[in-house]
């Protein structure tokens, strides 16, 4: 790792200027992606900016529509809240299902989002959950949020303070893991929402990272089972391919794991 | 640099480190305590598992400066007056190890894991539960079954202390 100087503010106002007054300054909350970054020196930010201080960042709040949770919150904390598992159980699996046990005892719900790693877990839920990620500026609706392979709208030095999910009448999350690296090689989140519209959202395989797959989301209205996704295909021109899983692999796996996500509805089927 | 103090082990520790030491430096270069391993380096191994403010974490993934002012606990607090922890005399017990390198790490996750447990653990979950601790020896049959006679011990304990 290159040499770098640490900060801890207190405050958002505090970290948003210091990430303006810093040269190549960069925000650090759980590391579990940042710092295995920085050890191998693809990044060297001459500050960090440690946000996981700051009490807006904190805390876990459930009413009878929205599940609000800081994005400095552990996946841990989100695995362990009952309050979540009974509201929206397949998003406390998800949590449940990230890294290992040590991973989720640092890693977070905002850092995960904020990067918007491809093979990431906590995108599909954000974008199938219609959730609307808070900053320290605006509220960006989920679908504006993600904009491609580790690319949102956040801009430079804009902190991501919560993350407020739509309960939905009920969701599943389904997800085939590389088996080295148990990173998502295709996971989709089905949720159908209260008012009945459906949200299927993909990660670990789009070559443009978290997307809606809409051509599921029709056949499933109107007819939410498994069975409504009979013959549908995913594009493999879509899809990333790599040595763990070629690009017409991982789109049989969208299908398999999205119609697993559908037998699984209010939990998770983790393979 | 950094002049922070992590309290390790019961005893607090006060040093100058420079911003980008990793946690497992701190513990090993700058305190000598070599027990904690680096394995893999890259957050996959579980070698350098420590507890942060009582919870299990890798230390090679934890900027020092970061865990200023906080506890940690390592494998070489564990033992209490001479007497192995029920873990650590369970991994002894069953041979729960083979070349010993993810040993440490092994002992650290699975204390905290009987811990959340509370001791109710099962083959199943242990196995699921040692995902971030990997033995290149293989030898996960003897350490699961290490874990598994801890956390009966762990229960027992428990149900004389509630009685």
């Amino acid at each position: 790792m290159y040499a770098t100087t640490y900060h801890k503010p207190k405050t958002l106002a505090e970290a948003v200027e210091l990430y303006a007054n810093s040269d190549e300054p960069s925000y650090l909350s759980g590391g579990h992606t940042l710092i295995p970054t920085l050890k191998s020196r693809l990044a060297a930010p001459a500050h960090l900016i440690d946000v996981r201080s700051i009490p807006e960042l904190s805390g876990i709040e459930v009413t009878a529509e929205r599940v609000i949770i800081g994005s400095a919150t552990k996946h841990a904390v989100v695995a362990a809240s009952k309050e979540i598992k009974t509201a929206i159980p397949a998003l406390s699996g998800l949590a449940g299902s990230i890294g290992d046990v040590q991973v989720r005892h640092m890693g977070t719900i905002g850092g995960s989002t904020a990067n918007n790693d491809p093979a990431a877990d906590y995108p599909a839920a954000v974008l199938a959950l219609d959730a609307i990620v808070h900053t320290d500026r605006r509220e960006i609706p989920a679908t504006d949020y993600f904009q491609g392979l580790y690319t949102t709208a956040l801009e430079p030095g804009e902190i991501l303070v919560h993350v407020e999910f739509k309960i939905p009448d009920i969701a599943g999350y389904a997800k085939f893991r590389n088996p080295a690296s148990r990173y998502a090689m295709a996971a989709s989140f089905v949720a159908k929402h209260r008012d009945g519209h459906i949200r299927v959202a993909i990660t670990g395989a789009g070559n443009e990272g978290v997307f809606r797959w809409t051509e599921a989301e029709a056949l499933l209205t109107g007819n939410f089972s498994a069975e409504a996704l009979d013959g549908l295909t995913m594009d493999p021109s879509r899809m990333m391919g790599d040595m763990h899983a070629p690009a017409d692999y991982r789109a049989h796996l969208v299908a398999v794991m999205t119609r697993r996500a559908v037998q699984n509805l209010g939990g998770t089927h983790i393979l | 640099m950094s002049r922070i103090t992590i309290t390790v082990n019961g005893t607090p520790q006060t040093r100058e480190v420079e911003d980008r030491t990793l946690l497992v430096q701190f513990i090993r270069e700058h305190l000598g305590l070599t027990g904690t391993h680096v394995g893999c380096d890259t957050t996959q191994c579980g070698a350098c598992t420590i507890h942060l403010d009582g919870v299990a974490v890798k230390s090679c993934t934890v900027l020092a400066v970061a865990a200023d002012g906080s506890k940690v606990t390592t494998i070489e607090g564990l033992a209490e007056g001479g007497k192995l922890h029920d873990v650590q005399q369970a991994f002894r017990e069953h041979h729960g190890l083979q070349c010993g390198y993810c040993t440490p790490g092994m002992i650290m996750a699975s204390v905290d894991m009987i811990r959340r447990h509370d001791g109710m653990l099962d083959e199943h979950t242990v196995r699921h539960e040692l995902e971030g601790n990997i033995c290149r020896c293989t030898g996960y049959h003897n350490i699961v079954k290490a874990v598994l006679d801890a956390a009966e011990k762990h229960r027992a304990a428990h149900a004389v202390a509630a009685e």
